[in-house]
């Protein structure tokens, strides 16, 4: 059977998003990277905004999305992200103007620019993935690494002695008076997909009606740092980072 | 139309310049001795006239982000500090160089290292002419000596960054920064539309078009042969801007026995020296680089073959000394003087140097 026998107007029920290209992505199997990457171009497709989205790429993991997905981005050093975007979108306030950053970025070199950027109520949005560890160095020990959690870097588990304790930036961010919509998300499954989708578009919504700043934390899996097989990735996530990091809207005004 | 002239600091002039050049954007910190250019600005309260964003950002590494998020979109961005914050900038400078994303920073230099004083200097003469940050890149250096050099360097500032697509470093220094002269400003420039923006930079990310292929701001390449394939890119645009853009001046006697090399406030000093030694019958001339990068080596070069010796005058331990040496090889004996830590020399005791190499 040919391809095109396989996949015609009638039978076709799925499809990527056309701002996705063909190109490999250099993720590990089980990594949430891929998913969220799907979503946040079915997203800026269905609101129309292809050529009014700008986003900015992280220091990590994340750093080659702008392979994947076809709308201009700017590549920030780490953790720097949300300075970037707030120049672009005082500069150009009719854009979707977004960053995409993992933990480390995000959480640790960068909390400045997060914190900053947020708690100016800059009208961006901040997708934060969390994944408990340093995904492209090689599983190291990141800010929000569970208490216990083995690493390169705390080879025998984190200790809050040692290492202090993992941070909840989102509950710290949902503090601060110029963030309009904060919340938790996770892609491990068709539910939770479905609705950190829901949760990426509302915030788009909201930073373009210029009501403050919003931040979209997805818990997500690293199979190769935690040194799991995606299906126990998953499943370690839901035993261990979801008590700490409790997934559901946290603020949205 | 003339405009009619102004009072003004060198700090306020570049206030008043990035607004009427058309500027964009001014992300900046506060620090001294430069803190005037913000507090200017949220005075002037450009963005109810030309639309001029101005942003007060919660530290330098900030700023120098913002300028790489704006420039990447090609709008008309700048930033202002001194020397302690110009030294937390170096991340984001070296990526604007890779990235080749255009930007004007002003450093109105302090005296160092670390916190070191809130006076003026002129020590950062080679972190500002070798790049500062990691990687192979050189930044465009012009070096004001007046309030009308500081005025008028923003707009040129502005044609060199967008022209070679590269960050551009006006280094002042707190004397200048400070000073109070006159100063004649440009007319009102409009600022550049986006539809301009984007034909003049088709490299911008405004946000796709089905014009173009998608843009990405980036310095970032994994593949070895692509990344040696761009840095020699980027040598070969320091070659070009080396060949076209070199800026200088020369003042005093057209048969001198002694050069002074001198930039920015040292400069302004070595001036009254080339006067007050005439009068004694010393006959001096001094030459002013005003771009340090790309550095008018030629010209030392060619003026070696004219006098007795050359005396570098600076504000540092001997920074530019290094680049004279280099252009006049070994040719003529080349001697330094510099004060530090805020302390600015008499026209005086430089004449006085100058006498012990007669």
């Amino acid at each position: 059977m040919e391809k095109s026998e396989i996949i015609n107007k009638g039978t076709l029920v799925y499809q990527k998003p056309t701002l996705m290209n063909d190109t490999p992505m250099h993720y590990c199997p089980g990594c949430s990277h891929g998913v969220v990457h799907k979503l946040i171009a079915e997203i800026i497709e269905e609101m129309g905004m292809e050529d009014k989205a700008i986003g900015i790429s992280p220091v990590g993991c994340g750093v080659f999305i702008y392979k994947y997905i076809d709308i201009d981005w700017q590549e920030a050093a780490h953790g720097r992200a949300p300075a970037l975007a707030t120049a672009i979108k005082r500069l150009l306030p009719d854009r979707l103007v977004f960053t995409y950053q993992g933990d480390g970025d995000c959480a640790g070199i960068g909390t400045n620019e997060t914190i900053h950027s947020l708690n100016r109520g800059e009208n961006i949005t901040i997708i934060y993935i969390n994944n408990a560890i340093y995904g492209m160095t090689g599983g190291q020990m990141a800010p929000t690494t569970l208490l216990g959690q083995k690493t390169a870097t705390c080879p025998y588990g984190r200790e809050a002695q040692l290492n202090g304790f993992p941070l909840k930036l989102t509950e710290m961010v949902a503090q601060l008076e110029g963030t309009s919509y904060v919340t938790r998300q996770s892609v491990h499954n068709v539910a939770a997909i479905r609705k950190a989708k829901r949760a990426l578009r509302h915030a788009f919504e909201v930073s373009m009606q210029g009501k403050g700043s919003c931040f979209v934390e997805i818990v997500s899996t690293c199979s190769s740092g935690w040194k799991l097989p995606p299906e126990k990735a998953n499943k370690w996530m839901e035993e261990n980072m979801f008590p700490y990091y409790k997934i559901g809207d946290l603020k949205d005004e | 139309m003339e405009q009619e002239p102004l009072l003004l600091k060198g700090n306020e002039a570049v206030a008043y310049a990035a607004i009427l050049c058309g500027c964009d954007g001014y992300f900046g910190y506060p620090i001294t001795p430069q803190s005037e250019v913000l507090e200017t600005l949220a005075a002037l309260r450009p963005w109810e006239t030309t639309g001029m964003v101005v942003v007060q950002s919660e530290s330098e590494v900030a700023s120098v982000n913002m300028l790489y998020g704006g420039g990447g979109c090609g709008k008309k961005v700048m930033t202002s500090s001194s020397s302690v914050g110009i030294a937390l900038m170096q991340e984001g400078i070296s990526y604007m160089a890779g990235a080749e994303v255009p930007c004007l920073i002003v450093n109105v230099q302090r005296g160092g290292p670390g916190l070191g004083t809130i006076q003026p200097s002129q020590a950062d003469y080679l972190q500002a002419t070798r790049g500062g940050g990691n990687g192979d890149y050189n930044l465009i250096v012009l070096a004001p000596n007046s309030v009308q050099e500081m005025a008028d360097f923003v707009g040129l500032g502005f044609d060199l960054a967008f022209k070679y697509r590269t960050p551009v470093i006006m280094l002042a220094d707190g004397v200048i920064g400070q000073m109070m002269e006159k100063v004649v400003l440009q007319p009102q420039q409009p600022r550049r539309t986006n539809e301009e923006i984007a034909k003049e930079c088709p490299w911008a990310s405004l946000g796709r078009s089905k014009e173009r292929d998608i843009n990405v701001i980036t310095s970032l390449e994994l593949q070895p042969e692509k990344m040696e394939e761009r840095n020699i890119m980027l040598q070969k645009k320091y070659r070009s801007i080396e060949e076209n853009e070199v800026r200088y001046e020369l003042i005093g006697s057209e048969n001198p026995d002694v050069a002074i090399i001198a930039f920015g406030c040292s400069s302004r000093i070595s001036k009254k020296v080339v006067q007050i030694a005439a009068e004694e019958g010393i006959e001096i001339v001094l030459l002013r680089p005003i771009t340090l990068w790309p550095f008018p080596k030629d010209a030392i070069r060619e003026l070696s073959t004219k006098v007795k010796s050359m005396l570098v005058v600076e504000n540092n331990a001997g920074q530019m000394f290094y680049d004279v040496q280099h252009a006049v090889e070994g040719h003529i004996p080349v001697e330094h003087y510099g004060r530090f830590g805020g302390i600015i020399p008499t026209p005086q005791e430089i004449l006085d140097k100058i006498k012990t190499m007669l």
